[in-house]
């Protein structure tokens, strides 16, 4: 036992109470650790709803900010340019990861030898590590150098940040098929690319919502690839993504980079919005995810 | 070979491989960008503690910002490290079966919190909170120490953006601990606790050794999402102001690699300050790299020793 750290002594030397007091210490430390974990949570949620709910209104996302400042004035403008962006950003980043994720998932699953599935999952988790600020930085000097900032520069951005989520999310998916699906069909004489396509591929459909679900939650929320690529913008709404759009997080950064109070109002209930959908969306998709897994891991 | 066997093979292989020459890509185009800053100063960028943005005295270089990394996320590390080893104690050992799937929940619903808005709050609440109440404690009580200076004037300060970096940092740790947790054999565990060992004394014999591979990897992990985390900090730090960036107070502003960047989105004005940027990020990029592969790679070992489904 002492190789795991408990000697003899440990156990009979030490006198008893002091060790009851150790271990009760010990459990109402960690205990409290959870406490502070869950308290920063209430915390961030109850500021982002006390302070944007007063703000929070249709104006906000129906309509476009104004062009100037006005101090003090009552707020009577929206943020409707950043929701529409942040939703031509996000779609179009989705289209983009969705095809691709896809195939790498299918090509390490059921066609990779296992080095190059390792080697490859092993780069897409260091890929998953790199940070957001340097995709933008990479995206920078990629597109926006040559041909300026852009809604498709922004949506790439955030692709290469969705790619090894999703991939990830898909490939789970696909090893819980049973192999015995596989071999059904094979043995039926389908070739194996029907096989993995139109047999394996629909049986994880639900898992694949939830990961691309959870990956959109994810970056709908980044910043900081997006600074580089899709910040310098008007104030008008725009569906063109072949000029920068503006993004709820990053009007969310620029205004609470503001000084006065009511750029922090807008900033709040902006907050507000897109925590809700955030919370929302990725505590639907893990509830979701948990219920399709039960059901994948039982018909094994 | 079928024709469309053949070509879902190599159409899927080729997606594969663009995926993984995307990191290729990234860093060739990165340390393209910073190519007129890296051969203008070298490997001196490194230690050089200035950014003298004036034409004419241009002079760039990443002393301070590094500095600034080091200590958030470090410190950040340190505050985090024994958290979320409570915290995973709490819901693998200590937590009422009611409560430890809805606490697993509300701990893991912390990481999906966009930074911009934990940055907000940092800016907004915390800050103020901190400077008039917390600082001012500190400062007081260890105020001996050269790093419990005079309070912020603000509430940004480098000692914000390591309270912001520990909640962000908190979340991943400890998920990754509390399934290490889960998978020490029954066992084990009960071997310990038959012999008259106390939980405590079960956890730290038994729990910590099994788990200490894992906790390492869940640890740099976290390191690697300090390092790289770029809004909240900007919003929370406050920037350098003047030259001499590099200061012992934690309660002074601040800046980072990833913070300096993404606070200069809009201001660079010279090739010669771009290029200095983005080496900056080239920095940033080699300590994620390394740090993400090393992570990587130990949680390989420790999966492929217990036969755990190590995801990270």
């Amino acid at each position: 036992m002492s190789a795991h750290g408990i000697t003899r002594a440990d156990l009979q030397a030490v006198n008893l109470p002091r060790r009851k007091v150790v271990n009760r210490a010990m459990q109402a430390l960690s205990t409290l650790a959870a406490a502070i974990a869950v308290a920063a949570l209430v915390l961030i949620v109850y500021s982002v709803a006390k302070r944007g709910a007063g703000a929070l209104n249709l104006d906000l996302l129906t309509k476009d900010p104004a062009n100037s400042f006005s101090f003090g004035a009552p707020v009577k403008e929206g943020l409707a340019n950043a929701f529409v962006g942040s939703l031509i950003l996000v779609g179009l980043a989705t289209l983009m990861t969705l095809p691709v994720g896809l195939l790498v998932a299918i090509y390490l699953v059921e066609y990779a030898p296992p080095p190059i599935r390792t080697a490859v999952t092993l780069v897409l988790d260091v890929l998953n590590g790199v940070p957001a600020i340097v995709i933008g930085i990479f995206v920078y000097g990629l597109i926006v150098i040559g041909s300026g900032q852009s809604g498709w520069a922004g949506a790439f951005a955030l692709a290469c940040l969705m790619l090894p989520l999703l991939t990830r999310s898909t490939m789970e998916v696909l090893l819980l098929v049973p192999s015995s699906l596989r071999e059904a069909s094979l043995g039926l004489g389908i070739p194996r690319w029907r096989t993995t396509l139109s047999i394996v591929l629909p049986q994880t459909i639900g898992g694949i919502v939830t990961g691309t679900v959870l990956a959109v939650a994810r970056v709908a929320g980044e910043t900081a690839p997006l600074l580089f690529t899709s910040s310098l913008v008007g104030t008008k709404t725009s569906w063109d993504p072949f000029h920068a759009l503006q993004s709820v997080p990053v009007a969310i950064f620029e205004l609470s980079e503001q000084p006065d109070p009511a750029s922090h109002q807008r900033a709040w209930a902006a907050a507000l919005v897109l925590l809700l959908f955030i919370l929302f969306t990725s505590l639907t998709a893990r509830w979701f995810a948990t219920r399709s897994r039960r059901k994948l891991s039982a018909a094994r | 070979m079928r024709f469309g066997d053949l070509s879902l093979q190599v159409v899927a292989g080729a997606a594969a491989l663009g995926a993984t020459l995307l990191v290729g890509l990234i860093a060739w185009k990165v340390a393209d960008g910073a190519w007129p800053s890296v051969r203008h100063y070298g490997l001196k960028f490194v230690w050089t503690n200035a950014w003298i943005p004036v034409t004419g005295h241009e002079l760039y270089g990443a002393a301070s910002f590094l500095f600034g990394t080091a200590v958030t996320s470090l410190v950040a590390l340190a505050l985090a490290a024994p958290l979320s080893i409570g915290i995973a104690i709490y819901l693998s050992e200590l937590a009422p079966r009611f409560l430890r799937g809805p606490v697993t929940a509300l701990i893991e619903t912390l990481a999906a919190v966009p930074s911009v808005v934990i940055g907000l709050w940092g800016i907004l609440v915390l800050g103020p909170v901190l400077r008039t109440h917390v600082e001012p404690a500190l400062h007081s009580a260890f105020g001996f120490i050269p790093l419990f200076g005079p309070p912020s004037s603000t509430g940004s300060s480098i000692f914000t953006a390591i309270i912001v970096l520990t909640f962000m940092i908190l979340p991943i740790v400890s998920s990754i601990t509390r399934e290490l947790f889960l998978g020490v054999p029954h066992d084990q565990k009960e071997g310990a606790l038959a012999l008259g060992s106390t939980h405590w004394e079960m956890v730290r014999g038994v729990m910590f050794p099994y788990a200490r591979g894992g906790i390492a990897a869940a640890l740099i992990l976290g390191l690697g999402r300090a390092l790289g985390e770029a809004i909240a900090v900007t919003q929370v730090i406050g920037g350098v102001t003047g030259s001499s960036g590099i200061q012992w107070n934690l309660f002074a502003t601040g800046d980072t690699l990833a913070s300096k960047i993404a606070a200069s989105y809009q201001g660079a004005t010279t090739n010669l300050q771009v290029a200095s940027l983005i080496y900056l990020g080239l920095i940033l990029l080699v300590f994620s790299l390394f740090v993400n592969f090393l992570a990587q790679v130990i949680v390989r070992r420790v999966a492929r020793k217990q036969g755990f489904g190590a995801r990270a």
